[in-house]
């Protein structure tokens, strides 16, 4: 046999094996409808995909951030408590230690999703969608991503430019 | 006797140094009778042994008898300060990092309790009956999973490395920072795990061929989410339920984590509670800023998945000090995320000249392979580096190599808890002084 066909064939009984494999895995879990996982499906995508109904305005996000963030990350988003990160970043990463904060992210969506899932650090996942959408508008607004009046919602979120969009090189693509 | 006169007259038969400043063949390693026919020719057995002992007596431990048997063992107590090195021993409201103490410990394997740790909001006191696991998304059909579930897969058990994408980090300094090989390195373990292939599960929940990621989230309460290709998932990916043999540590996932070998430390989702399909990467606030790296020229890298090929040497160094000249096994660890060690090589003279290591049993791909090299110390100041490649064929860079590419710190690093940037995998100089002395070097 050709190593050719000796391939083909090894191939075709690598196929039954994985069919027969399949027919003989375990099939343990239980099915579970998409609905029944939304509560815990909260990650929102760079598209905007997953992002919830809901808006607010930098103003609103304003007082929330005052009492509920600035312990940590500084009143105003500047000078955080030791071992924190500012909320007012740099505009410019020209040396490997320009310390990093939301001014880095190449998607406006990553903020939302951060102080959803995980913010305030001690009491997670308690704020509204609109304040979420309120937060991340005044977190934008002081880094003057966005104007001041700007509404954050499911379709503008997704559009705010972020200035370091188009500088980042996949590293191992062929991994992908 | 000069160290050059026992060079010119070291027999045929005795362990040839085979590199600057006393590298002996790694052959001297094989057999007890070859290492000391060597030493006899060359005046170590007579150097390191003419102290008389002492005449035996019994000690107290061994005319009474001992403690009674613990259902659980722990180490002695005289291991007391072989432990981890914390971060935030204060348990402050923010992340968590235990360095595993690679310069007291040996073999390959990590102790699980030494295993190290980054928690990014504590370690979740989950209940095991009450976990679940969900797969999602871009699937034919939707499945949750209990760990009772999960029990009864076929399991595979396998050897891997785990290292955060900022292990070695303080490396990065403009300065040797006068460290350990814990604190620089002490980001990386190795364990044998069991678990259950991911690719069983994706293959029952039928994968939509657009999906082309899948994001892994954990039950903690910062619910650390990250995107990994599809690829991996179906490649070696494993929903991890045993570390060592025994149910993962709580620090380390408990009841499961995701397990991809070679892959940065944080895409090795812990307490994983859901996985979901999806057609674009998740850009969790750690693949967005956390774990990409800012390159010369306001350029950044991301999705830096691999852990390459790196080997630190953890005997002697930072911390120990050479008790006189005489006979020591050099030692350490090397480990790839692109397959098996093929080789490491070591110096003595700060990479003038290089003899290659012996590897300790069968290297596993992506896993520790612990390597020895032994050597004679004349006494005089010296520099041991170590150098690895795996089967891939890749290397592991120099100082100057890595500098040139990614940059340095711009001012030296005080805290050498603070990652300035991640994935250095260049080589670790430890420069030993005449009086056994061991500072942490550049060359
Ligand atoms: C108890 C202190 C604390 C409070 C209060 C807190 N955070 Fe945080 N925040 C943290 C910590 C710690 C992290 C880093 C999380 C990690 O390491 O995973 C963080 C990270 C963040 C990040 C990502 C920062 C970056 O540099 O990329 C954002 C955005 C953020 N917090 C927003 C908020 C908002 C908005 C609030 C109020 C609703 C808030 N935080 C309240 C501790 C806090």
């Amino acid at each position: 046999m050709s190593t050719c066909k000796l391939l083909l064939a090894l191939g075709a009984a690598g196929a039954l094996a994985a069919g027969a494999a399949l027919a003989q895995s375990p099939n343990l879990g239980k099915t579970i409808s998409e609905a029944d996982i939304r509560a815990w499906d909260i990650a929102v995508l760079p598209d905007g995909s997953n992002l919830p109904p809901g808006s607010g305005t930098a103003a609103q996000g304003a007082t929330i951030y005052a009492q509920q963030c600035a312990l940590c990350h500084g009143e105003n988003g500047v000078k955080p408590a030791p071992g924190y990160s500012p909320m007012v970043g740099l505009q410019k990463f020209d040396r490997m230690d320009a310390p990093k904060t939301i001014t880095y992210y190449e998607h406006a969506t990553t903020i939302f999703d951060i102080v959803r899932r995980g913010m305030p650090f001690m009491a997670p996942r308690t704020l509204s969608d609109d304040q979420v959408y309120a937060i991340t508008a005044y977190l934008l607004a002081i880094n003057k991503l966005i104007d001041e009046k700007e509404v954050m919602n499911a379709q503008s979120l997704p559009k705010v430019k972020m200035p370091n969009a188009g500088k980042f090189i996949i590293r191992f693509p062929d991994r992908i | 006797m000069s160290i050059s006169k026992r060079r010119s007259t070291t027999p045929a038969d005795s362990p040839p140094p085979v590199a600057g400043n006393g590298l002996l063949h790694r052959r001297a390693l094989l057999g007890q009778g070859f290492l000391l026919a060597g030493a006899a020719a060359t005046g170590f057995g007579a150097s390191g042994n003419s102290a008389a002992a002492e005449p035996l007596k019994d000690d107290p431990w061994s005319l009474t008898m001992g403690d009674p048997t613990p259902p659980r063992q722990g180490p002695s107590r005289f291991e007391k300060n072989v432990v981890r090195l914390l971060s935030n021993p204060n348990h402050e409201p923010r992340n968590s990092h235990a360095r595993t103490p690679h310069h007291m410990i040996q073999g390959s394997i990590t102790p699980s309790a030494l295993h190290f740790t980054i928690n990014h909001s504590g370690i979740p006191d989950i209940d095991p009956a009450k976990h679940r696991l969900v797969i999602h998304g871009m699937v034919r059909q939707p499945k949750i999973f209990s760990l009772e579930d999960l029990d009864r897969y076929p399991m595979v058990t396998r050897m891997a490395f785990v290292e955060c994408g900022g292990n070695s980090a303080p490396m990065f300094s403009s300065e040797p920072m006068q460290v350990s090989a814990q604190q620089l390195h002490g980001l990386v373990s190795n364990s044998e795990w069991t678990g259950v292939l991911l690719s069983t599960l994706l293959d029952e929940v039928g994968v939509d061929p657009k999906a082309k990621w899948f994001l892994a989230e954990g039950g903690d309460s910062c619910a650390l989410h990250r995107s990994v290709p599809v690829k991996k998932g179906f490649d070696d990916a494993m929903i991890a339920l045993y570390q060592n043999g025994e149910r993962v540590m709580p620090g380390n996932g408990y009841p499961m984590r995701l397990l991809l070998p070679g892959y940065q430390g944080n895409m090795n989702v812990k307490f994983l509670r859901r996985i979901k399909l999806i057609d674009q990467p998740a850009m969790s606030f750690y693949e967005a800023k956390t774990y990409s790296q800012v390159l010369p020229g306001e350029r950044f890298w991301r999705f830096h998945f691999l852990q390459e090929v790196k080997s630190f040497i953890t005997h002697p160094s930072f911390g120990h000090s050479l008790k006189g000249p005489g006979y020591y096994d050099i030692s350490g660890v090397a480990y790839s995320g692109t397959g098996r060690i093929a080789r490491v090589m070591v110096s003595a003279d700060g990479g003038k000249s290089w003899a290659q290591a012996a590897l300790q049993g069968d290297p596993q791909p992506m896993a520790f392979t612990r390597f020895r090299m032994p050597w004679r110390w004349d006494g005089q100041p010296v520099v041991l580096l170590s150098r690895a490649w795996d089967e891939a064929g890749n290397v592991q860079p120099l100082r100057a190599e890595i500098v040139a590419a990614r940059g340095q710190s711009s001012q030296p690093v005080k805290n050498p808890n603070q990652f300035i940037n991640q994935h250095y995998n260049s080589v670790t100089s430890w420069g030993i002084d005449s009086k056994g002395e061991i500072k942490h070097v550049y060359v």
